[in-house]
This record gives C-alpha cells, sequence and structure tokens, in this order.
C-alpha cells in the first residue's frame, strides 16, 4: 500500500514490532494500565471532573497545589518503581542451577535499569521537591514562590519526562544499561535500541523542570522571607532545602549537557565516549557522577531537614545545635563536590587520587555524625510524644547509621576494590536512601498532612505501614550485605551456587513485607480520606508546631496568610505564641497574587512529542514541536497580564470563617485537646492566647 | 493557635504581622536569571573540560594549526564584542526612556550577532567541506560542540532580541519591557565572556 521509505519518513523506525506483544508480562501490564486508564478517564468523566482537574490543578501556580501534584506523582511512580523491585527479589530467589527463572536477560536489563532511573529521578525527586514547594513559602511567610508560573512549568515537565519513561514500558523498550547508562555500553554500537534514547529523553525532559525549580526554590528563599527572618532565623528545613536547591543548580547541568555529549554520540556518529576515534567513555564516568554524587546530597538534605524539624516539634524544644546544623549542611554541600571519584576507584586513577577521594568521603561522615549528635540531643530530656514523624525519625537515626558505617568502609579505596560493583554496595546505597530520604518522606508526609488537608492521617494503618517498612528493609537488605561480603555482584540475573539462594529467598521476604508496607500507606491515605471528619484539625496547629506553616489555617488559604508574619526569633510561631499572639480578625487588605496559566501544560505536552519523536527518529515531528514550544513560549511573554488581586472581602470572608470554626471548637472543647493530652513544655505555656 | 476571644482586644498585632501595607518582594527576576546565567554557565563549563580532554585526540585526523583562520575568528570576535558595546547603548537609551533609540540601538546589536553566526556557519561549512566533520576525530566532535552550543546560544539571544523589540514597540519601556531588556542584556554579555574563553582556549591556545 504504502511504500516502506514514505512509512520511515513519517513514523521513523517505529513499526509493529516495535510493541513488545511476545512479552506476555508486559502485555498482562499493558490491558491492566488501559483498563486502570480508561476506569479513572471514565470516571473524571462521569463525575465532571475535567474542569475542576484544568482549572484548579493542571493549570494552578499555587505553590501548594503544585507542591501535592508533585507528590501524587512520586507515588504513583513509586508503585511502578516497586514492582520492578519486586521482579528483581522474585526472579532472583528462584534463578539457581537449571531453573532460569521467569524473566530473560533483555528484560531483566530493562527491568534493573528502569527501577533504578524510576525510583532516583521520578520518585525521590519528585516527593522531595513536592515537599520543598508545599514548605518553603509557608515557613518563610511568603504567599508564592518567586517565579509562579515557572514553578508550574517545573512540576508538567517532571510529569512529562515520567510519562516518556512509561511509554518505553509499552512502545519500544527501555534501556539495558544500568541507571547511569555508561558508554560504551550505552552508544549505538552495543545499544543499538531505542532504550538509551528512551533513557536521555526522560531524563532531559524531566531535568529542566528540575534545574528551574532550583532556581525558583533559592530565589524564593533569599528574596522573600518575611521581614525579620535572617538567614539564622530561618527554619532548618528551609537551610537544607536551600542547600539542596544550591547544589540541584549547580548538578543538573552537568547532567544536561552530559546527556547532550552522548545524544551527539548516539545520533550523530560524534566521538565523546567512543572507543574509536580518540573518544574517552571514561570522561562520561567522571562527568555523570560529577552530578550524581551532588544528586544523592540533594535528595538527603531535605529529608535531614525534615527530622529536624519533626525532633523539635516531637520534643517540645527548640533544635539542639542549630548553628551548627547550619554549619554541617552547608560543609555537606560543598564536600559534596569533592568526592565523586568514589564512585569508580577501580578506574585506576592511581593510589593518591584514590587517598584523596576517600578521605573527603570519609570526611563528610563528621558533619552528618554532627547532625545525628544534634538530634539525639535534642531528644535528650525532651518529652518525646512517639507521633509518626517522631518514630519514622527513630527509626531513620537507628537505620541510617548503619548505612553510613558501611559507607564509610566503601570509602577506603582497598576496600573498595574488593566490594565494588557488589550487593555490598547495593545494600549500602538502600539502606541511606530508604532509611534516610525514604524515611524522611514518610515522616514528612505524616507530619505535614495535616497542614495540607485538615485531617490527620490514621495512626493505626500508619503504625502497621511503619513497621512493615522498618523490618522489611532489614529483612531485605540484610541478606545483600552478607551476599556483597561473599562476593556476589550486582544485576546479575542468574546464579549457579545454591547455596546462596537462601540469602536472595529472605530478601524477597524483605521485599514482600516492604509491599506490605506500601499497601497500608495507601489503606492510610485512602481510611484517612474516608474518616475525614473524625480527624478533622480545625486549629491549624495539630502538633503545637513551631515554625509558621503551623499560623495559618489548614489547608491554608491561597494566599497563605492574610498579613504577612514578623519574625524574631528562631521557631517563629511558638516565639509568637509564647509572646501572647492574637490572630487579628480585621482591617484585610487586598492581596496580590499571580494568575493561573495553562502555558505550562501545554509547553511540557510539546516536549514530550518532541522527546517521543526523537527516541523514533520522527525528524518531521521533532521540527514541528521544536518550533512549536519556540512559538508558545513566545507567545507566553506577549501575555502581559499575569497577576491580580484578591479582594480585600474576598479576604474578610475567607478569614472570617476561619475565625468562626476557631470559636466553635473552643466552644465543643473549652480546653482544647492538643492542650489535653499533650502539655506544653519547654521555656514558659505554648499558648497564653487560650485565656 | 487555638482560640482567638473576641470579648478579647488583640494586644498588639502590629508586633506579630505587617498591618498596614502589604508585603510585596520585587526583584527576584534579576537574581533567578542570574542563577539562570550560573547553570548554564556550568554547561559551558562541561563542554570546556570536555575539549581540554580531547582537545589532542586527533585520531589522525586535523589538527587545529591546520584548521583554524585566525584572522577569520578575530573578525568574528570583533563582530560580537561590538554586539556587546551596542547593546550598552540599547540599555543607555532605555534609561533616558527614548524608545526609538532603544530600538535601533537593538537592531544594531541584532545585526552584529547575525553577522557573527554567518561567519561561524561559514566557517563551519568550510570545515566540513575540507573534510574536517565532527565525526572525525573526538577533537573535532568537542570542537564543533563547544563552538556550535554558543552559537545555538547567540540565535537564541536573536531570536529573543527580536521579540523584546516587537514588545517595545508594542508597550513602550513599561517596567516589565525593561526588566526583560535587562536580562537579556545579561545573557548578552555573558555570551561575550563566554566567547572571550572560546577564543583564547580553542582558537588561539590551539594555533599558537
Amino acid at each position: 500500500m504504502f511504500s516502506s521509505d514514505f512509512l520511515k519518513t513519517i513514523f521513523g523506525r517505529l513499526t509493529l514490532e516495535s510493541f513488545p506483544l511476545h512479552e506476555p508480562i508486559i502485555v498482562a501490564t499493558f490491558a491492566g494500565v488501559v483498563l486502570g486508564g480508561v476506569a479513572l478517564f471514565a470516571a473524571i468523566t462521569y463525575f465532571k471532573l475535567w474542569t475542576y482537574l484544568w482549572k484548579e490543578w493542571f493549570t494552578s501556580v499555587d505553590h501548594k497545589k503544585v507542591g501535592i501534584m508533585y507528590m501524587v506523582l512520586g507515588i504513583v511512580m513509586l508503585l511502578r518503581g516497586f514492582a520492578d523491585a519486586l521482579m528483581m527479589r522474585g526472579q532472583q530467589a528462584i534463578a539457581f542451577g537449571e531453573n532460569q527463572g521467569y524473566l530473560n536477560a533483555h528484560h531483566y536489563d530493562q527491568v534493573f535499569t528502569a527501577h533504578g532511573v524510576i525510583m532516583i529521578f521520578f520518585v525521590a525527586m519528585p516527593l522531595i521537591t513536592g515537599i520543598m514547594n508545599y514548605l518553603i513559602p509557608l515557613q518563610i511567610g511568603a504567599r508564592d514562590v518567586a517565579f509562579p508560573f515557572l514553578n508550574n512549568f517545573s512540576f508538567w515537565m517532571t510529569a512529562g519526562g515520567a510519562i516518556v519513561i512509561m511509554m518505553s514500558l509499552f512502545v519500544g523498550e527501555f534501556a539495558r544499561t544500568g541507571w547511569l547508562a555508561y558508554p560504551p555500553l550505552s552508544g549505538l554500537d552495543f545499544s543499538p535500541d531505542t532504550g538509551v534514547d528512551y533513557y536521555i529523553w526522560a531524563l532531559q525532559v524531566a531535568g529542566v523542570g528540575t534545574t528551574l525549580s532550583g532556581i525558583n526554590l533559592i530565589a524564593t528563599i533569599v528574596k522573600m522571607r518575611a521581614p525579620g527572618m535572617t538567614m539564622m532565623k530561618m527554619p532548618v528545613f528551609c537551610w537544607t532545602s536551600l542547600c539542596s536547591n544550591i547544589l540541584i543548580v549547580a548538578s543538573f547541568p552537568v547532567l544536561t549537557a552530559t546527556l547532550v555529549l552522548l545524544s551527539l554520540d548516539r545520533y550523530m556518529g560524534f566521538n565523546f565516549f567512543t572507543n574509536v576515534n580518540g573518544g574517552n567513555p571514561m570522561m562520561y564516568i567522571n562527568l555523570i557522577w560529577i552530578w550524581g554524587h551532588p544528586e544523592v546530597y540533594i535528595l538527603i538534605l531535605p529529608a535531614f531537614g525534615i527530622f529536624s524539624e519533626v525532633v523539635s516539634t516531637f520534643c517540645g524544644k527548640r533544635l539542639f545545635g542549630y548553628t551548627s546544623m547550619v554549619y554541617a549542611t552547608v560543609v555537606i554541600t560543598i564536600l559534596s563536590y569533592l568526592v565523586w571519584l568514589h564512585h569508580f576507584f577501580t578506574m585506576g586513577s592511581g593510589a593518591s587520587v584514590n587517598s584523596f577521594f576517600g578521605i573527603t568521603t570519609m570526611v563528610i561522615s563528621i558533619p552528618t555524625g554532627a547532625k545525628i549528635f544534634n538530634w539525639l540531643f535534642t531528644m535528650y530530656r525532651g518529652r518525646i510524644r512517639f507521633e509518626l514523624p517522631m518514630m519514622w525519625t527513630v527509626a531513620f537515626m537507628l537505620t541510617f547509621v548503619i548505612g553510613g558505617m558501611t559507607g564509610v568502609l566503601l570509602a577506603v579505596p582497598p576496600a573498595d576494590f574488593v566490594l565494588h560493583n557488589s550487593l555490598f554496595l547495593i545494600a549500602h546505597f538502600h539502606n541511606v536512601i530508604i532509611g534516610g530520604v525514604l524515611f524522611g518522606l514518610f515522616a514528612g508526609i505524616n507530619y505535614w498532612w495535616p497542614k495540607a488537608f485538615g485531617f490527620r492521617l490514621h495512626e493505626g494503618w500508619g503504625k502497621a505501614s511503619f513497621w512493615f517498612w522498618v523490618v522489611g528493609f532489614w529483612v531485605a537488605f540484610t541478606p545483600l550485605y552478607v551476599l556483597g561480603l561473599m562476593g556476589v555482584t550486582r544485576r546479575l540475573r542468574h546464579f549457579d551456587d545454591p547455596s546462596l539462594q537462601i540469602w536472595f529467598v529472605i530478601a524477597a521476604i524483605g521485599a514482600l513485607l516492604i509491599f506490605l508496607g506500601i499497601l497500608c500507606m495507601l489503606a492510610q491515605f485512602a481510611w484517612s480520606i474516608w474518616k475525614r471528619e473524625e480527624l478533622r484539625d480545625v486549629t491549624g496547629d495539630p502538633w503545637d508546631g513551631r515554625t509558621l506553616e503551623w499560623s495559618t489555617s489548614s489547608p491554608p488559604p491561597h494566599y497563605n496568610f492574610a498579613f504577612t508574619p514578623i519574625t524574631a526569633d528562631l521557631d517563629t510561631w511558638y516565639d509568637m505564641k509564647r509572646r501572647g499572639h492574637e490572630r487579628p480578625v480585621g482591617g484585610y487588605r487586598p492581596i496580590h497574587m499571580p494568575k493561573d496559566t495553562g502555558t505550562g501544560v501545554i509547553l511540557a505536552g510539546l516536549s514530550v512529542v518532541f522527546a517521543v519523536a526523537m527516541v523514533w527518529y520522527m525528524w518531521w515531528l521533532a521540527m514541528l514541536s521544536l518550533v512549536a514550544i519556540i512559538g508558545v513560549a513566545i507567545w507566553h511573554t506577549f501575555n502581559y497580564d499575569r497577576d491580580y488581586y484578591i479582594p480585600a472581602e474576598e479576604v474578610a470572608r475567607i478569614e472570617d470563617e476561619r475565625t468562626r470554626l476557631l470559636q466553635n471548637a473552643t466552644l465543643r472543647n473549652p480546653d482544647s485537646p492538643r492542650d489535653q493530652d499533650r502539655p506544653s513544655f519547654g521555656a514558659g505555656p505554648a499558648a497564653p492566647a487560650e485565656a | 493557635m487555638t482560640a482567638t476571644t473576641p470579648a478579647h482586644q488583640p494586644a498588639n498585632p502590629a508586633s506579630f504581622y505587617m498591618i498596614e501595607e502589604d508585603h510585596h518582594p520585587e526583584g527576584s527576576t534579576a537574581f533567578g536569571f542570574w542563577m539562570y546565567l550560573m547553570s548554564d554557565c556550568l554547561i559551558f563549563a562541561v563542554l570546556f573540560a570536555t575539549f581540554g580532554v580531547l582537545s589532542t585526540a586527533y585520531a589522525a585526523g586535523p589538527t587545529p594549526k591546520e584548521l583554524f583562520d585566525l584572522p577569520l575568528v578575530a573578525l568574528n570576535t570583533a563582530m560580537l564584542l561590538f554586539s556587546s558595546i551596542t547593546y550598552g547603548f540599547a540599555m543607555l537609551a532605555m534609561e533616558k526612556d527614548r524608545i526609538r533609540q532603544t530600538q535601533i540601538w537593538l537592531a544594531i546589536t541584532g545585526l552584529f550577532g547575525a553577522a557573527f553566526i554567518g561567519i561561524e556557519l561559514y566557517e563551519f561549512s568550510h570545515l566540513i567541506h575540507e573534510g574536517a566533520t565532527p565525526q572525525t576525530s573526538a577533537f573535532l566532535s568537542a570542537f564543533f560542540t563547544l563552538v556550535g552550543t554558543h552559537g545555538l546560544h547567540v540565535t537564541f539571544g536573536l531570536i529573543w532580541l527580536v521579540v523584546l523589540m516587537v514588545q517595545v514597540g508594542k508597550h513602550g519601556l513599561i517596567e516589565a519591557n525593561r526588566r526583560r531588556l535587562m536580562c537579556l542584556s545579561m545573557f548578552w554579555h555573558f555570551l561575550d565572556v563566554v566567547w572571550i574563553g572560546v577564543f583564547t582556549f580553542v582558537y588561539l591556545l590551539g594555533v599558537l
């Protein structure tokens, strides 16, 4: 019918064979996703929610809504990434001797690559960015971020990257290279398929979003703090976020440039990382880790901030050693740039270079250790309330310290020559990323959920999730430490030595326990939403908080604060309560706010089209979408009408409603429940406004 | 926050809140754009470092001494440096609120920029014609990528410049347009600085 040249011009290298119909697992997954997708689509249409979603969420430049969308994206992608984890654990538990397991090598290699890429870029990053987005303006007493449109655009670029990576599951294939796509394996000679291209373009699209969001949040923290909030009166979470965002701006461009070079090799036959014509593959490995090592601190620093806020609140004390905490964070930020080579001591840089990077790596444990002691001393003689956020924090301290110690072991170059690329390494970084970043995020989610939605999370489901996660983590990863010490390397799909099997079976059981933990967490969300009236908090300050986000209502109004708060001391809200703060109930003024816009969605959508066109060599479509992206961006700049005023009457209406709710709460329960079961400790009564 | 008793007059809300005027932080744009420039600078840093590592990886292909035509590059450098000066004149005109003069200087800047791109394209086509393609050696890959990325930036700067000329024509030198002209100004001078690095490390060090 059509000549093959014609089809090739239109569809590039996309053919019917590109759809993996021969893989039953993928076909079944695809069927499930399609059914689920159709059901979701139908439900949204049936309940006529499209306009609501578009107007209230997708096009919203409100940092709180953008933050929540980031969290939803992260949790959805967690399910995908964890499905990959379960598949790997299942394969390794059975693939011994005669048994080849259920995944062929081609598929298994894609699974472990996708697991790593998704968990870092599309789970940890969106969750961290989401929490930062939600909290930073609230904690510094601002009404939005510095560049609200850019914020919406950044989110959609991250989501666009996630869409590209999800497409690779059903159309074509994903990279089989491991999560950092080292050349020459990721070069065109050894990976001629679409896999590495999906990898490149998913990360490039998402990377734009991450970099811009980093710039945005730095500008927000530096420029938009409430009056009186000097840098050293800023909540610790804002400090760690600031450092994390500085790392983002200072490292993601390196990733972008490195991936551009890899694409030039793959698309145009350049010779950056090839084995021929003077190319140098080790340069890629250096460059990617110059991004990659700061990346792990980008993830962990905000988590450290969350723990600091939680410890201080739930021990009813000012954080021990605030100043040292800030300095430790800054030192970690700087040191994170001086350690990248420890990821490849075996490259053969020589004893001196390896010693330098080994020592800098070990030095990082000093500021990190200082932080641990600060949290411990905050707890010391505090009246600790073991609510869920605090439980996650304690679990973090116990887990992370062990992960940190195995990290110091790996930092010793001679030891690393033995442990390099082994399951010991896998156990180590899961120990710090799960035990540090994820536990921190879970603490944060439990801590700030009432702020975001106006009701608490159910405690029973939360505790079940907690125990399954923590126990599951240790059951899943202790065997990997053991196996790694015995010399088992990573990314293996089949084993010959039957004596190893028992360890993999135990690890698989651990993964199942974690699975139960995830299910309990989803049940916790669902149950809490279902029973939200019972869990309702009208005070806006359910934990007796210390920072400014707790001074406004839950959920906060669109404009965050009717009046901009003035900071006099660290832990501003605690200080305000102590000094007999009373909420102003009149004299509202119009509030200046940014307008919502759909440009972010459109630009990100076009970027996805561009990425997919590039993956499949559909050059006409790539050109077209690129021109469209530039066109839409220019068109957007012709819109000068970007802000509006919320009228004073509207502010008054919202604030009066809150006044009424607060009065009702006091009438119904004169001794507010918080002060009944949780007396306030520290210097003076927490809420003299009670009188 | 537990309770607000209406019978109780607020003690002194002014010590807790900005009551009188709404807090209006301005001026994040210059700071944010500066940060963007620094992130862009890092992209160039990676390209420079890559060029540094690969600058002698000729793979039996041509060397800089055989390829580069310094007088041509000097002419090209002059074009870009002049365009920076004329952009400065445009900003001075903007300060004096002279719309017409601003646009004329912007147009002259654009012409210099276009001349720079034209000469660069001529140089590239000449090299490729001689067989010095980016596929030939790692050195040439790094050369074309570094110089080409800079050229691409200048091209985007030109598009931006034209858009701003239109917008200034449409709305005059309003606050938003002044801010945009200032951002483009930073971008334009930044590219100049990067070019000085390119000229020195790629061309001069390659030939001398």
